[in-house]
């Protein structure tokens, strides 16, 4: 009998897969893989109330098990139980379809992000990535946009005036910084070496690409890009100071005003999730990816790829951890500075780079050179946009007379 | 290859069902006491005026513009980023240069809809 055999192009080297081994790895890396990110989601509640209460100088959610660590389990059970009223006013098969159509893509956003090096297992070399597609980026970017449909769907099944406005506000946000989200990534794309054959697209081949040292590390080269794409992140993840499609003084809760029970819950975990993948492809793209001076090598075959796993999913927590300490540090932001920040500031910035990045490496070819000039042209771009704005202000109103103690002065 | 993406139909697979299961428990196990008061539109106790779709500001039709606009620009960049490193090797000026022009008119298209005004929000 003649058995179908799968072709992966890893490190150079033809790997054989039987198709087998392919079905059976890629089920258990989805289980693994899937729960973790559920359990992250559990733990990110968890940490990110304790972490508030840390910051505000409070306790925070201590009653359930140690330390409160079962709090978000108990408010799971809740949420379950809590009775499931669809209003009568709504659209009813997308309002119920909505909460799902948020979190599906959430979810499946994972499955191109390496988690680790490779581990092998029974003679076959498995990497630690549920699907080395060619498309890497281009298929994060299509999910990633495709969570707009949740939100505004929602937003307007619910015909709630304030889940609308949250609704409208969120879209237009999430598609204005997905522009420089897709242009941060492109200088990346422009200085990843590739074989013949291997796709500069895939997450693997850029992880793969920043392992020698430190200073191969992307965040060194496209600094400015690196800003842009986090800062656009904490704006596609609907985090504060971009919460403004949830701003609890205005909006109620925005666009899950109307919603009740697990279907809430499903927005939150869908919010949660994208932050965590979110922070999982920073991590992939600019940050070294399962790299960490060398220690991703040590052991032998099976503990180098454990510890590969461990080095990306401490970075993801650190950035993760970052998620909240930015959330109670910054103010919200108002919504034409949010629209300003993104078109005017962070476009061009992204532009920039790219053009800088192609120029100094053409003419150059050092990697030091391009990272400098990235920095600085980012700072002059800044700069003229900063002037040109104030020098469009319209000038304030005269103040009016002067009273009390000034006016004795 | 198209095998590559049979993971990811299994991913998406577990992640309908999460959700569905999640949608299907909720609603199975949660109680039914519905009341007037809470099938009413919640608009923080006041009496509900008229329906929430009506009009709302041209502004956000024009950013979704723009963004189609400019968003279709920069999945053109996509396939002359994967070959530049390639192709920088060879015949670098080359590159640039068509990436410089085709940028160049992205600007130009950028700096216009600033200037109109369609990127000032008040």
């Amino acid at each position: 009998m003649e058995r179908a055999y799968y072709f992966a192009f890893v490190e150079g080297d033809f790997v054989v897969l039987p198709l087998h081994v392919l079905i059976i790895s890629s089920i258990v890396k989805i289980l693994i893989i899937a729960h973790l990110l559920i359990i992250g989601v559990m733990a990110m509640i968890w940490s990110e109330r304790r972490v508030s209460g840390w910051m505000q100088d409070r306790l925070g959610p201590n009653r359930v098990g140690f330390q409160g660590i079962l709090q978000p389990i108990a408010d799971g059970i809740k949420f379950l139980f809590k009775e499931d009223l669809i209003p009568n006013h709504v659209d009813k098969p997308l309002y119920v379809l909505a909460p799902a159509m948020l979190l599906v893509p959430a979810m499946i956003t994972i499955a191109v992000v390496p988690f680790g090096s490779s581990l092998t297992i029974f003679g076959h070399e498995i990497p630690l990535q549920i699907a080395d597609i060619s498309i890497g980026i281009l298929y994060i970017l299509a999910i990633t946009s495709l969570g707009v449909y949740g939100v505004v769907l929602g937003a307007w099944a619910s015909n709630n005036k304030y889940s609308l406005l949250g609704g409208l506000r969120s879209s237009a946000q999430m598609i204005s910084y997905e522009l420089t989200l897709g242009l941060a990534i492109i200088g990346v794309l422009m200085l990843t070496v590739v074989e013949p054959g291997e796709s500069a697209l895939s997450l693997r081949k850029i992880a793969e690409s920043q392992g020698k040292a430190l200073w191969n590390w992307n965040f060194l080269i496209h600094f400015p890009a690196f800003l842009a794409f986090t800062t656009a992140m904490f704006a596609e993840t609907n985090r504060l100071p971009f919460d403004l499609a949830e701003a609890e003084q205005e909006l109620v809760a925005g666009y899950h005003t109307e919603y009740s029970s697990m279907k809430f819950a499903l927005f939150f975990m869908a919010e949660y999730m994208n932050m965590i993948v979110g922070s999982a492809v920073t991590v992939t793209l600019f940050l070294g990816g399962w790299h960490f001076f060398g220690l991703e090598n040590v052991g032998g075959p099976v503990w180098s790829g454990l510890i590969s796993f461990g080095i990306i999913f401490v970075k993801t927590a650190i950035f993760l951890f970052v998620f909240i300490w930015v959330r109670w540090t910054l103010p919200r932001f108002r919504y034409d500075q949010l629209m300003n920040f993104g078109w005017k500031f962070l476009l061009p910035v992204a532009l920039t780079s790219i053009v800088v990045t192609g120029i100094l490496w053409v003419t150059t070819q050092s990697r030091l050179l391009v990272g400098i000039g990235n920095v600085v042209a980012a700072f002059i771009v800044v700069s003229i946009v900063a002037g040109l704005l104030v020098m469009n202000k319209t000038p304030e109103p005269a103040t009016p007379e002067l009273s009390g103690l000034d006016a004795i002065e | 290859m198209l095998i590559d993406y049979l993971p990811i139909l299994l991913l998406g697979l577990f992640a309908v069902l999460f959700a569905g299961i999640n949608l299907a428990l909720t609603h199975i196990l949660g109680p039914k006491r519905p009341t007037r008061a809470k099938l009413s539109v919640y608009e923080s106790g006041v009496q509900p005026v008229g329906d929430a779709r009506q009009r709302f500001t041209i502004r956000f039709d024009l950013i979704a513009m723009l963004f189609i606009i400019f968003d279709i620009e920069v999945v053109f960049l996509y396939p002359w980023a994967v070959v530049f490193r390639k192709f920088s090797e060879t015949s670098g000026l080359f590159i640039l240069v068509e990436m410089l022009v085709f940028i160049g008119i992205l600007f130009l298209g950028y700096i216009y809809a600033w200037k109109k005004g369609g990127l000032t929000w008040d």
